[in-house]
């Protein structure tokens, strides 16, 4: 393990951690909606939220790179804010993983809310509670196991992106080289024992991951609200 | 007073009651299902808010279409009890009771100590509702609606998810919250027994329809209720123990009247709760000492309507001091016995059921 594949990782638990905080604060509101609403954009909205769930990195890269760029709206909006721009940053990588994971976390916040029903709710509102107090003293507690589930969704696909990283991020040392991408560079060189701690590692890690989800799944705590 | 009136269309269901309920004691909402008590219900807590509607509790209005007014369920001052278990799994009982109880602004817990002796549930106070059976649960789901100290008390068929046995296990302590409290409770049920036991003031409904409303005594002595309920027509009359007589017979009384049970332990005094049903009165044209059935009451015919089934109807009774029963009997036998109204008869009542 030598020091590059450390600050790969290092750089790879730095984003997934900050993607996965952001994506709890980002979809709970969304995943709350998509519950509650009878509007009709229920349909498109939960579409535009899956959709990286379909699409090929390169596609959601290619367009972030688009947007983000000189001559993108994004790209426009931050060069006059004095933020430069975001592609080949680790912020850029940061937005681009927030989208690319959306579905994993929103999906499983969602699913918990929609269990859960609206009768808690109806139970609190009679209890005084407003609908705010509800939402944070009923509906959150509630959905806990849901709001783990996505958790462990997020940070664990979050640290398995490879394309959009790519696409967006390149591969700066430090700044967006993380594992999957070092391992791409260990196996380009032909360095097979540097490639084997990090992807060993990998395996190890996602084993643990989703051991950790259907242990969950498995002693029930997990679909009853 | 509770004066509440809403109307609302769904595509399958239309609601339109007015409705002016007694501000003491319970006021049971009756129909079978479908017949739109729930909605009711639901309007009036706040949760389905119908688009024509006004509601009124007490002098405070709590919504008023016309004026585009509507106070959000959890600014009105009520108590709810669902059908089903609703206490909170992530609390336990005594964080469930205090819930509401804070909010409210009760933070001294006033009342603590009688809610929870009133419904007996102070051993269950650290348990999680999940270690609780479901009757505990709803006395638990009743105190902690009580703990907010409601001006109105609503109950959704609190009984109906429950067993026999943990329904009779419930029961007292309703007619115990039927005696110490005075607020008044609007009780959803569909189980005839329930209300008959419980009730003072009864709502009649059909179709989202009210079809009758009135005191409870009153409105089941009605002869013209809609066929609907008439298959489970009866009377339920107040009756206090009156006597133990030495042959294992329990003498009840009711104004200048009185049935012979069978042994009831009871304590002299004591006011029980019968329902007579008109299946069990016979009409005979005068007083009979060869026949086996004690109670036999002098009443005049008042009424006459054909019952739900056909051949039969249903004959109203008036006794001397007022009191009504109903009896169903053949077409053919009204007939033969030429009753009209206005005729002097002998009530025989052939079973009376207690109901406590």
């Amino acid at each position: 393990m030598d020091e590059s594949n450390l600050a790969a990782v290092w750089l790879t638990l730095k984003l997934a951690c900050l993607v996965t905080v952001l994506l709890l604060i980002i979809g709970t509101p969304i995943a709350w909606w998509l519950a509650r609403t009878r509007s009709w954009l229920k349909g498109p909205v939960g579409a535009v939220v899956a959709l990286p769930l379909v699409l090929p990195p390169t596609v959601l890269g290619f367009y972030l790179l688009v947007v983000m760029g000189p001559n993108g709206v994004v790209g426009q909006m931050t060069q006059s804010l004095g933020l430069g721009l975001l592609p080949f940053t680790f912020p850029g990588l940061v937005i681009a993983s927030v989208l690319y994971s959306m579905p994993f976390v929103v999906q499983p916040i969602q699913n918990a809310f929609e269990a859960m029903g609206e009768r808690p709710m109806e139970v609190a509102a009679s209890l005084r509670a407003s609908p705010r107090d509800a939402f944070f003293t009923v509906a959150l507690p509630l959905a806990r196991p849901g709001f783990i589930t996505a958790a462990i969704l997020g940070f664990a696909h979050t640290v398995g992106e490879f394309g959009v990283v790519l696409m967006i991020g390149g591969n700066i040392p430090d700044k967006t080289r993380v594992v999957s991408v070092q391992i791409y560079d260990h196996v380009e060189a032909m360095e097979y024992a540097q490639a084997h701690w990090l992807a060993g590692g990998m395996v190890v890690f996602s084993f643990l991951v989703l051991l950790a989800l259907y242990g969950r799944r498995g002693n029930s705590g997990w679909s009853k609200s | 007073m509770i004066e509440a009136r809403f109307q609302l269309n769904y595509p399958e269901f239309s609601l339109d009651v007015d409705l002016n309920l007694p501000d003491k004691g319970i006021t049971a909402l009756f129909g079978h299902s479908g017949s739109g008590k729930t909605t009711v219900l639901r309007c009036v807590s706040g949760l389905t808010r119908a688009p024509v509607g006004r509601l009124v509790v007490e002098g405070q209005v709590w919504q008023d279409e016309e004026k585009g007014y509507f106070l959000p369920t959890y600014q009105r001052p009520l108590g709810l009890v669902f059908q089903e278990a609703s206490l909170f799994p992530h609390l336990s009982v005594r964080k469930n009771l205090e819930y509401g109880m804070k909010r409210a602004g009760n933070r001294q817990g006033e009342g603590f100590d009688a809610s929870v002796a009133l419904l007996g549930i102070r051993p269950l106070l650290d348990r999680a509702p999940d270690r609780l059976s479901g009757g505990e649960r709803q006395r638990v789901a009743i105190a902690r609606a009580l703990l907010t100290r409601p001006r109105l008390l609503l109950m959704d068929e609190p009984l109906a998810a429950l067993d026999l046995k943990r329904k009779l296990e419930i029961l007292p302590y309703l007619e115990k919250l039927h005696d110490e409290l005075d607020i008044p409770v609007l009780y959803i049920s569909h189980a005839p027994d329930e209300v008959a036991r419980l009730a003072d003031h009864l709502v009649l409904m059909e179709g989202g329809k009210v079809v009758a409303s009135g005191s409870l005594m009153e409105t089941l002595g009605r002869a013209d209720l809609p066929p609907a309920f008439a298959d489970d027509a009866g009377v339920v009359l107040e009756t206090v123990v009156a006597a133990q007589e030495v042959d294992g017979l329990t003498r009840l009384d009711f104004g200048d009247n009185s049935f012979l049970v069978s042994r009831v332990d009871q304590p002299l005094g004591k006011r029980l709760r019968c329902r007579i049903h008109a299946k069990d009165v016979s009409i005979a044209l005068q007083a009979r000492s060869d026949s086996s059935i004690l109670n036999a009451l002098p009443a005049q015919v008042q009424n006459i309507t054909a019952a739900d089934t056909p051949g039969h109807t249903l004959v109203q009774l008036v006794l001397a001091d007022g009191r009504v029963l109903l009896s169903r009997i053949t077409e053919r036998s009204r007939a033969t016995l030429g009753l009209v109204p206005g005729m002097p008869v002998i009530a025989q009542v052939k079973a009376v059921a207690l109901l406590a």
